[in-house]
């Protein structure tokens, strides 16, 4: 994920500093790995030097100094490209998974028991994920869903690859 | 058993509702004790074999979700459990009792007194209601009309149903009569609710629902529930899971009894 384009996207709602771009970052889109206050500031320095956001004057009261900062017009254009394009499809083509189902066939070794040994797991991390929807709000449950739907896709292929384990093991050679 | 009906204490809707709360205290209360067993069962249709030496061990509270490809023998595993059908080979026990080698009358009573059961589609009686589906269980083992439809109405609130009691089949979506058919499989308060393909026929919202109000009550009242489900993420939902697979079962996680 992007990390520049997402504080410029909050930082489109209004001005904002750099402390309260980081608190809803990691409220929103954290998710147990906070950016560090050091990523943020720098990334807010970039922006700002790139001409996507203008930093206002330092604001010293109480504490530490601050700085708000301002989204331009640049920066808006950025983040309304950035929403509007698809994200490059993943196909995880040279997956953990791929790669060790060849070589358990290359090798002669048990691929059916790996592949059991997977969907073990899987299943396992999607009853956590579904117990966890249970006491999710709603923006939990959307990510929770959204492992769901990836572990269900990697178990169908699980499935599909058992059922074709004896086929692929002849076009593979040791 | 008890014959109370006093209705389910669940959830408003259901939809998110905790579902696993004190689940593992009626586990380990109950946990080591068998309520379905399926010993090496044999069961051909013609030619064909279905079951090849499927055994299979279900503990009292558990939620078991029985999986595996299409034509594997995972439905007739379970009609075998439930004493719909009866296997060649092999044999099924209930609480304690052999259930294959009864008499058809007696394992019929036995489903209608003991079981209950949600198919893919509901399957509901389109000439009535949905309150008199939902009761039919209830009447059909004795119950009078009157204490049969008020048992039967407590369960529409808890299912999201409420104002839907006067409708006839036709007249409710696919996600509100697979709910009735839920709720006709749990009025009678079955020791073991037998579940094939319950979300089958609903898109993944409906399918979510009935899924969260499925394992909500079940677990609210100690149902065991063997559920077979082609969908992983209906599997989600039980303690564990097992895959047949060429008529035998395997288990995958979880400790077998």
């Amino acid at each position: 994920m992007s990390v520049p384009l997402t504080l410029l996207g909050l930082l489109e709602r209004g001005p904002s500093h750099g402390y309260d771009l980081k608190r809803d970052y990691d409220a929103y889109f954290g998710r147990g790995r906070p950016l560090r206050y050091s990523q943020v500031y720098a990334t807010l320095f970039r922006l700002a030097r790139d001409g996507k956001a203008v930093a206002g004057p330092v604001e010293q009261e109480a504490g530490p100094e601050r700085r708000r900062y301002v989204i331009t017009e640049a920066g808006v254009a950025d983040v309304e490209r950035w929403l509007a394009e698809p994200v490059a499809p993943e196909p995880d083509l040279q997956s953990e998974l791929f790669a060790k189902v060849v070589l358990a066939l290359m090798l002669g070794r048990p691929a059916d028991g790996y592949l059991d040994a997977q969907r073990a797991a899987h299943l396992q991390r999607m009853r956590e994920l579904t117990e966890l929807k249970q006491d999710s709000d709603p923006l939990g449950v959307l990510l929770a869903d959204h492992a769901l739907y990836r572990l269900e896709a990697d178990l169908r292929w699980i499935d599909h690859t058992a059922a074709r384990l004896d086929l692929i093991a002849g076009q593979v050679h040791r | 058993m008890d014959r109370s009906h006093r209705g389910p204490a669940g959830p408003d809707r259901g939809t998110g509702t905790p579902v696993t709360a004190d689940h593992a205290a009626v586990i380990a209360a109950t946990g080591t004790k068998t309520i379905v067993e399926a010993r090496n069962l044999e069961k051909s249709f013609g030619e064909t074999p279905a079951l090849r030496g499927a055994s299979l061990t279900v503990r009292q509270g558990e939620i078991v979700a029985v999986m595996g490809p299409s034509g594997s023998g995972k439905s007739t595993l379970l009609h075998c459990l439930a004493g719909i059908l009866v296997p060649e080979a092999g044999e099924v026990w209930f609480g304690g009792q052999r259930l294959d080698s009864q008499s058809d009358d007696r394992r019929s009573t036995l489903r209608r007194d003991r079981f209950g059961f949600v198919f893919q589609s509901g399957q509901l009686v389109p000439e009535l209601t949905a309150e008199e589906n939902v009761a039919l269980p209830l009447l059909l083992s004795g119950t009078r009309r009157g204490p049969a439809m008020i048992a039967a109405r407590k369960w529409f609130g808890t299912l999201g149903l409420d104002g839907l009691e006067r409708r006839r089949s036709g007249e409710l979506s696919g996600g509100q009569a697979q709910r009735v058919a839920l709720a006709r499989g749990l009025v009678a308060e079955p020791e073991v609710l037998f579940a094939d393909e319950p979300t089958g026929s609903l898109d993944s919202m409906s399918g979510e629902l009935v899924m969260n109000l499925l394992s909500a009550a079940v677990r609210e009242h100690g149902t065991t529930v063997v559920l077979v489900t082609h969908d992983a993420r209906v599997a989600a939902y039980a303690d564990r899971e097992v895959i047949v697979r060429d008529g035998k079962v395997s288990t995958l996680t979880g400790a077998q009894p």
